[in-house]
């Protein structure tokens, strides 16, 4: 566990030194939010019904954005190697990088979707729901999307190629995490999405690590 | 005894010996396409009854029904061999699953493709957002990024495990597509063959649907045969055996 702490400490310190680049995903995630009003048009109505899943949709690729960086710096200077050959497991090792790469993409995403649903005219209630919706599944964005980044780790066109694999993989998150939104707003209750949205986090908890630990071996090969 | 038949199994795990055993059956797998997919075709278009509802037109879901079903169950063969592939380490097993990959997207585009031309006359729209429809698209995304996973790797061995391991997370997703139907209600109808009760459609479209099944079952056998033993030759191009084969030689 304390193995666990470390890499989280260790990452948030990296990421303190580097402070461009949590925030430039962090202003990525406000302008696409903001074009869509733009694109669109400035009735209120319409905005209102489509914030979801247009607040949803721009943090799936502020999320992406980060992912390349998860394991590159890592890889490029062998410290990945030290993790494999720590006596740690190297699941509990990744578990904590994945958390922090949570705590630096995800956790603002959450904080910030509030004012972004106040331009879109979202009741306070629903902007509630909004923050629940994405505190559940941002990690799992972060979860799914480690998988994706460990399988293509020093791949030719890594780049592209992470958003190709990763994005269909995130369809439901965003299905359930949007559709709550919207059925809270129709008066449906959000309680089944959310709890939809919050088994899929316990599978991915469970099983993400485990494959993108599987992922990292086979591409230190 | 036991021991001699695991020994005489994984005879055919050596692509050395596979190359040729897959090369007898592969003629026999294309003959019983061609008789399955005529007398399938046969059924489809003169003995299937029109139907009192959807006219001609719902004709198409003999081919469309088909493609569906094999583009969720080549996913799941192409996950239980890289399933295989990585914990046995089988060189074959990676090489089945790389050739199998664009008969399944081939299979997912052809169900997406005739679906769009079943929706327009009967919902009066080529494509609508339901959760069966999207699913299936996604599962076609699928096909797309473990092809081009695998096609980003330049060392095969490295490319077989990384696509087994996208292909057993991707392999989540199939069942969400079956249920999807009971999961969310919308405008796309019910499964209408199942197990558990009887179906609801006349028995000759029923027939017809499950020859056609065959058809595309031998068909997908045949070319994904077809395409192992063209993986063999590029991978194992190296090796002696090949280049003694006749027609490596002339």
């Amino acid at each position: 566990m304390s193995a666990v702490l470390a890499i989280i400490r260790r990452d948030l310190l990296l990421a303190m030194r580097r402070k461009s680049e949590v925030l430039t995903a962090l202003f990525f995630f406000i302008i696409v939010v903001s074009l869509f009003p733009l694109g669109i048009g400035p009735e209120a109505a319409l905005l209102k019904k489509i914030a979801p899943g247009v607040i949803w949709v721009a943090a799936l690729l502020a999320t992406m954005l980060g992912l390349a960086r998860l394991f590159a710096p890592d890889h490029a200077d062998g410290t990945l190697e030290q993790m494999v050959l720590a006596p740690s497991p190297l699941g509990l090792l990744i578990t904590g990088k994945i958390a922090a790469h949570w705590i630096t993409t995800g956790l603002p995403l959450v904080l910030l979707a509030p004012v972004l649903g106040i331009q879109f005219d979202l009741d306070g209630e629903t902007l509630g729901i909004l923050v629940v919706a994405l505190l559940l599944g941002t990690p799992l964005l972060s979860l799914i999307g480690a998988i994706g980044a460990a399988l293509t780790l020093g791949v030719r066109g890594g780049g592209v190629l992470l958003s190709l694999l990763v994005l269909p993989l995130y369809v439901p998150t965003l299905i359930f995490g949007a559709g709550a939104v919207e059925a809270h707003i129709s008066g449906l209750g959000a309680g089944g999405h959310l709890s939809l949205l919050a088994a899929l986090l316990a599978l991915a908890v469970f099983f993400a690590p485990w494959a993108t630990t599987a992922a990292l071996r086979i591409a230190l090969e | 005894m036991s021991s001699n038949k695991i020994i005489h199994w994984f005879k055919y795990a050596s692509p050395q010996s596979f190359y040729p055993v897959a090369g007898k059956m592969i003629p026999w797998f294309w003959a019983l396409a061609a008789v399955f997919g005529v007398a399938g075709l046969w059924i489809t278009f003169f003995a299937a009854p029109t139907d009192f509802q959807q006219g001609e037109g719902y004709r198409i879901i003999f081919i469309h029904v088909p493609a569906a079903w094999m583009s969720m169950f080549i996913y799941l063969v192409m996950a239980g061999w890289a399933a295989l592939g990585l914990a046995l380490g089988t060189r074959l097993s990676g090489m089945m699953a790389q050739a199998l990959a664009p008969t399944g997207a081939i299979m997912a585009f052809l169900s997406l493709w005739t679906g769009a031309f079943w929706g327009k006359p009967m919902w009066g729209a080529w494509w609508v957002w339901d959760a069966r429809l999207t699913s299936a698209l996604i599962l076609f995304f699928l096909y797309i990024g473990f092809i081009a996973l695998q096609a980003a790797i330049d060392d095969p061995r490295r490319a077989d495990k990384a696509g087994a391991i996208l292909a057993l997370v991707g392999v989540v997703n199939v069942p969400i597509i079956y249920f999807s139907v009971k999961w969310w209600n919308t405008l796309h109808q019910g499964a209408s063959v199942s197990l558990m009760k009887a179906p609801t459609m006349a028995a000759t479209m029923l027939w017809g649907m499950l020859i056609m099944a065959l058809a595309f079952w031998m068909y997908s056998i045949a070319v994904a045969l077809t395409r192992v033993r063209a993986i063999i030759l590029e991978r194992e191009a190296h090796t002696e055996w090949v280049k003694e084969l006749p027609e490596v030689k002339s």
